[in-house]
């Protein structure tokens, strides 16, 4: 039996929300007019570019992202799709995930993306109380996030929901009674993040402050052992879902497989793996919308940096996301993709230490973090990779 | 000998804020010694740490020329004497230069200890002093009371004593008079071979080191060679000049003057003040009497809290030095603060008023390790050792016994926050050597270990007594003490820059507060952090820090891989302003901390 090809994702992210919320960071903007016409023309171009050194790679999934891609034209997606179906090769189950939020403007879309071929939708709904939505600055409230889910199950074989937990106030019962709702209407997936304040956010700016680390250890504890008993263990940090329902393009990002970004700000991953070359590049497309749709315009391309990365970064990288999984870095897939063992591009003692401590549990499927090493897995990574060898 | 019939000497003796410099200006405004436009508050004190403080650290001198009610015209020399306890060596010299003193009394607020301990220094010089009492025009003055307690506590006859107001100018004729009545005039024989006092140096970035003289006999000239006698060295005089108070050159000094020379000197250090400067072909016999080199009493130890500063910190050090030859430093390496510079002072504000100027003038942030006294250690070989750090301190076992230094302490206090201050003085191992009242106010004497003394004692002394307490001492003797090192361990290394000496009476309850301090201090880690403190090899005080409990990023896609690992090497550099305990890593900002918080 031949190993089966690594796994390849495509990223698409479409920059415009309707508005803009309080918590978060992400490269989205709020647009009076947007030249659709343009804009497809964009992205096609993009991926025309990408697929000259990548067609040889067998796409597994592709992930509208943004901003808010639920808003972006059915003709859009549509092109974008038969574009990407007929420069590349593409795995029989295709994994087309888009983002959308539970307004009514958004509901009104889900037929135009599942007929585009979308087939997995993620709906940001964060909570069902109307308190905490017009907190996080929603523009949609329970009933809508209700109607949401049971069209979006109606339309999509897979779904999949955000939620939010550790608001200022929110005890540690309250959120137990909100995530046992919740499961009540979940599929084979769900996400739950704890609120962070990032700087450049309106809630930084107003200095909302985050769950202290006694209570949000406490509400991280909870949330896991919740969905662990419901049937949706985790098998990210802030990612649940049944065996086998997980989000295929997000393990291409945590496994450190290739994938290409395209669309304003989208980050890339590509390698030219061969018997002696483990090499990997990244790439960085313009982060302002119309810098990257002129860049694209002159040039066929929004690339706004390329450069490689050397093999103590790429280890760093693939540590720094793949402990990040219930799985861990796996020893055969880091060999592969480094040329490495796993070990030797460790610190002994401080794998050691950190192993002694029960936060990293290291056998021959590779290295793993325990629930107590995820708890704190900044900090467990700072200290194994601040000690790890340079890398030639 | 001959009188300088013309000449008066004399120096001003007061506390702090009791007007010396203000007093100073009007005698020199009322001899025309400069013009409106220059005259400026307090001339004479020409730092910004001097004038901020209302101190004078450098002595500073004025030649007046003062047409007296009597028709003769006089040269009035007022020498500016430093004012504070760590430079009584100093003032000692001062006050050699002159004949005469004017001691400054606040009228409302009374003889403070600063003044009695400068006024008995006078006395000691054999000087004839002239009681002021200022601020007469204010509600508050209360010069007849003020009197009764300057003959009670000072011992001097205060009928006389002139009362004037040196804001309004009130009584300042009154004063130059007196100067001139009642005190004597300088003798000295001109012919006689050149005997002149070095009464303070000074680095002029256009003059090179300048020296302050007052000549005994002889003459001093332009072109003259002359020896330094205590430091062995021999100049070429370049200037010879008077303070009016601009410097201002003339041809000679003569007996009885006073003024300063330049001699191509590069730094102060080779400068010592109460050396003798005679003239090379012609020497004196012998060199006045008093001179004594200045040697640090306490000793700290300063670190740039980026230790990228640290050449900047040698440079700054170096220059400082240029203008201030009572400071020592070396170059120190500490595990957990890195590179510095171990320093000794004359005395705790002297520490202060360097430190400030490194981060004032020289814009270095700097940090300070308590400051630690020099002990004696008898070593069971016979040998005896003096220990400037606390680090350095040799295992219990070689040693026979420690000697510490003591001082005599006078404490000037109202009577309501007496008892505080003997709570204090007794907390601090003090002996009660006097007790006396004067009026409402209490002086007492007291015999202390200075390092009780520089272990946050004159903070306690100004809380305990709203800041009504005023406080001098004089170093005293070396007395035998059962003293112990305090070691502060983390995952039981030693950190080098918190080790302390203490009674060890009171080492245990330092160590613990300085446990818990730390405890509050080291960011949680992933793994738990023993605090100890232990004296010899005895563990005597513990905290334990716990892990941290949660820190983990919420969300993690991939747009986000880059900016972590961006984040993952920055944290990498920042390993390098950490020292490692073992498997922990504790940044050097935490120890920092810990050595501020001492300061409160």
């Amino acid at each position: 039996m031949t190993k089966p090809e690594p796994a390849f994702g495509i990223y698409i992210h479409w920059p415009f929300c309707q508005s803009k919320c309080p918590y978060c960071d992400f490269n989205s903007h709020v647009a009076e007019h947007i030249d659709q016409v343009a804009w497809r023309s964009a992205y096609l171009a993009e991926l025309d570019h990408y697929a000259k050194e990548t067609s040889a790679r067998t796409v597994t999934s592709l992930f509208f992202g943004g901003g808010t891609p639920s808003l972006m034209p059915s003709k859009t997606a549509t092109a974008i799709i038969e574009t990407v179906r007929s420069r590349w090769k593409t795995a029989e189950n295709l994994e087309i995930t888009a983002e959308a939020n539970p307004s009514s403007s958004d509901i009104a879309t889900f037929e135009g993306l599942a007929e585009a071929g979308v087939n997995r939708l993620s709906l940001g709904v964060q909570s069902f109380d109307d308190g905490a939505l017009k907190f996080l600055g929603r523009a949609h409230d329970s009933s809508q996030a209700l109607a949401a889910i049971t069209k979006a199950k109606q339309i999509f074989p897979r779904i999949s929901f955000d939620l939010i937990y550790g608001l200022p106030g929110q005890s540690e019962a309250a959120w137990a009674d909100a995530l046992k709702d919740a499961l009540s209407l979940a599929g084979e997936h769900i996400s739950v993040y704890q609120l962070t304040i990032e700087p450049g956010t309106d809630f930084h700016r107003q200095r909302v402050a985050p769950a202290d680390p006694e209570l949000g250890a406490g509400l991280f504890e909870m949330t896991r052992e919740i969905l662990q008993n419901a049937g949706l263990p985790a098998y990210e940090i802030s990612n649940h879902a049944q065996k086998g329902a997980e989000c295929r393009h997000n393990l291409v990002y945590w496994r450190g497989e290739d994938y290409v970004g395209i669309g304003p700000g989208a980050h890339g991953r590509i390698s030219r793996p061969s018997k002696d070359n483990y090499d990997i590049e990244m790439t960085l497309a313009w982060r302002a919308p119309g810098a990257w749709l002129g860049q694209v315009q002159k040039s066929g391309s929004g690339l706004h940096k390329r450069q490689k990365l050397g093999l103590s970064e790429r280890r760093d990288e693939l540590f720094l996301m793949g402990l990040r999984l219930a799985e861990g870095v796996s020893a055969e897939r880091f060999q592969r993709q480094t040329g490495i063992s796993l070990e030797d591009s460790l610190n002994e003692g401080a794998l050691e230490a950190l192993i002694g401590e029960n936060y990293l549990i290291c056998d021959t499927d590779g290295i793993r973090a325990t629930e107590a090493g995820l708890l704190r897995l900044d900090a467990v990574l700072a200290h194994l990779l601040s000690s790890a060898p340079e890398l030639q | 000998m001959t009188k300088h019939t013309h000449i008066r000497n004399f120096a001003i003796i007061a506390h702090i804020d009791h007007g010396k410099s203000t007093l100073a200006d009007r005698m020199i405004e009322f001899c025309g010694g400069l013009s409106d436009r220059e005259m400026k508050d307090q001339v004479l004190d020409s730092m910004d740490i001097e004038r901020e403080r209302g101190i004078t650290i450098k002595a500073q001198t004025v030649a007046l020329k003062y047409k007296a009610k009597d028709g003769e015209t006089y040269e009035l020399n007022l020498m500016d004497t430093p004012g504070h306890v760590d430079f009584s060596y100093e003032v000692s010299r001062s006050l050699a230069a002159v004949e005469g003193a004017l001691l400054v009394v606040d009228a409302t607020q009374g003889v403070e200890a600063q003044t009695l301990a400068n006024a008995y220094l006078a006395i000691e010089a054999d000087l004839e002093i002239v009681p002021v009492l200022n601020k007469i025009d204010l509600q508050a003055a209360e010069p007849d009371r003020i009197k009764t307690q300057i003959e009670d506590v000072v011992g001097l006859d205060a009928s006389d004593a002139i009362e004037i107001s040196a804001k309004t100018g009130l009584g300042i004729e009154d004063v130059l008079e007196a100067l001139v009545a009642r005190l004597p005039a300088p003798e000295g024989d001109a012919e006689a071979p050149l005997k002149a006092m070095l009464v303070d140096s000074w680095y002029d970035p256009y003059l090179g080191v300048m020296i302050l003289v007052r000549v005994k006999d002889g003459k001093l000239t332009k072109g003259m060679k002359v020896d330094f006698m205590a430091a062995g060295a021999k100049h070429q005089i370049d200037q010879v000049g008077i303070f009016t108070p601009k410097a201002t050159q003339v041809d000679a000094l003569g007996p009885g003057q006073v003024g300063y020379i330049t001699a191509s000197i590069k730094t102060v250090a080779e400068t010592q003040v109460g050396d003798t400067i005679t003239e090379t072909k012609r020497p004196a016999e012998s060199p006045l009497e008093g001179f004594k080199p200045s040697v640090p009493v306490v000793f700290s130890s300063l670190f740039p809290v980026d230790n990228a500063e640290f050449e900047d910190l040698r440079d700054s050090l170096a220059k400082l030095r240029l203008n201030d030859a009572s400071f020592q430093y070396e170059a120190e390496t500490s595990a957990a603060l890195g590179f510095g510079f171990r320093c000794g002072f004359l005395g705790l504000l002297h520490l202060e008023i360097v430190q400030e100027r490194l981060e004032r003038e020289f814009d270095l942030d700097l940090i300070t390790t308590a400051p630690s006294v020099i002990y004696r250690l008898h070593l069971n070989d016979g040998t005896v050792k003096e220990l400037h750090n606390p680090a350095d301190m040799p295992d219990p076992t070689y040693i026979n016994f420690i000697e510490e230094p003591w001082i005599r302490a006078t404490i000037m206090v109202p009577d309501e926050h007496l008892g505080g201050i003997l709570a204090l003085c007794t907390e601090r191992r003090g002996e009660q050597v006097e007790l006396t009242y004067a009026g409402s106010r209490a002086m007492v004497i007291y015999r202390l270990p200075l390092n009780e003394v520089v272990f946050d004692f004159y903070d306690r002394l100004k809380s305990t007594s709203r800041g009504y307490a005023s406080f001098d001492y004089q170093i005293d003797d070396y007395r035998e003490a059962d003293l112990a090192k305090v070691s502060i361990l983390v995952n039981s290394e030693a950190v080098d820059a918190l080790a302390f000496v203490a009674h060890r009476s009171q080492a245990e309850s330092r160590g613990r507060a300085i446990c818990e301090r730390l405890k509050d201090l080291i960011p949680r880690q992933l793994f738990k952090i023993a605090i100890q403190a232990a004296i010899g090899g005895k563990v005597v005080a513990r905290s334990t820090l716990s892990a941290l409990r949660k820190d983990v990023t919420s969300k993690c896609y991939g747009g986000d891989i880059t900016r972590k690992r961006k984040l993952l090497e920055k944290q990498k550099k920042g390993k390098k302003r950490m020292r490692q305990f073992g498997q922990v890593e504790i940044p050097q900002s935490a120890f920092l901390a810990a050595l501020r918080m001492d300061d409160n």
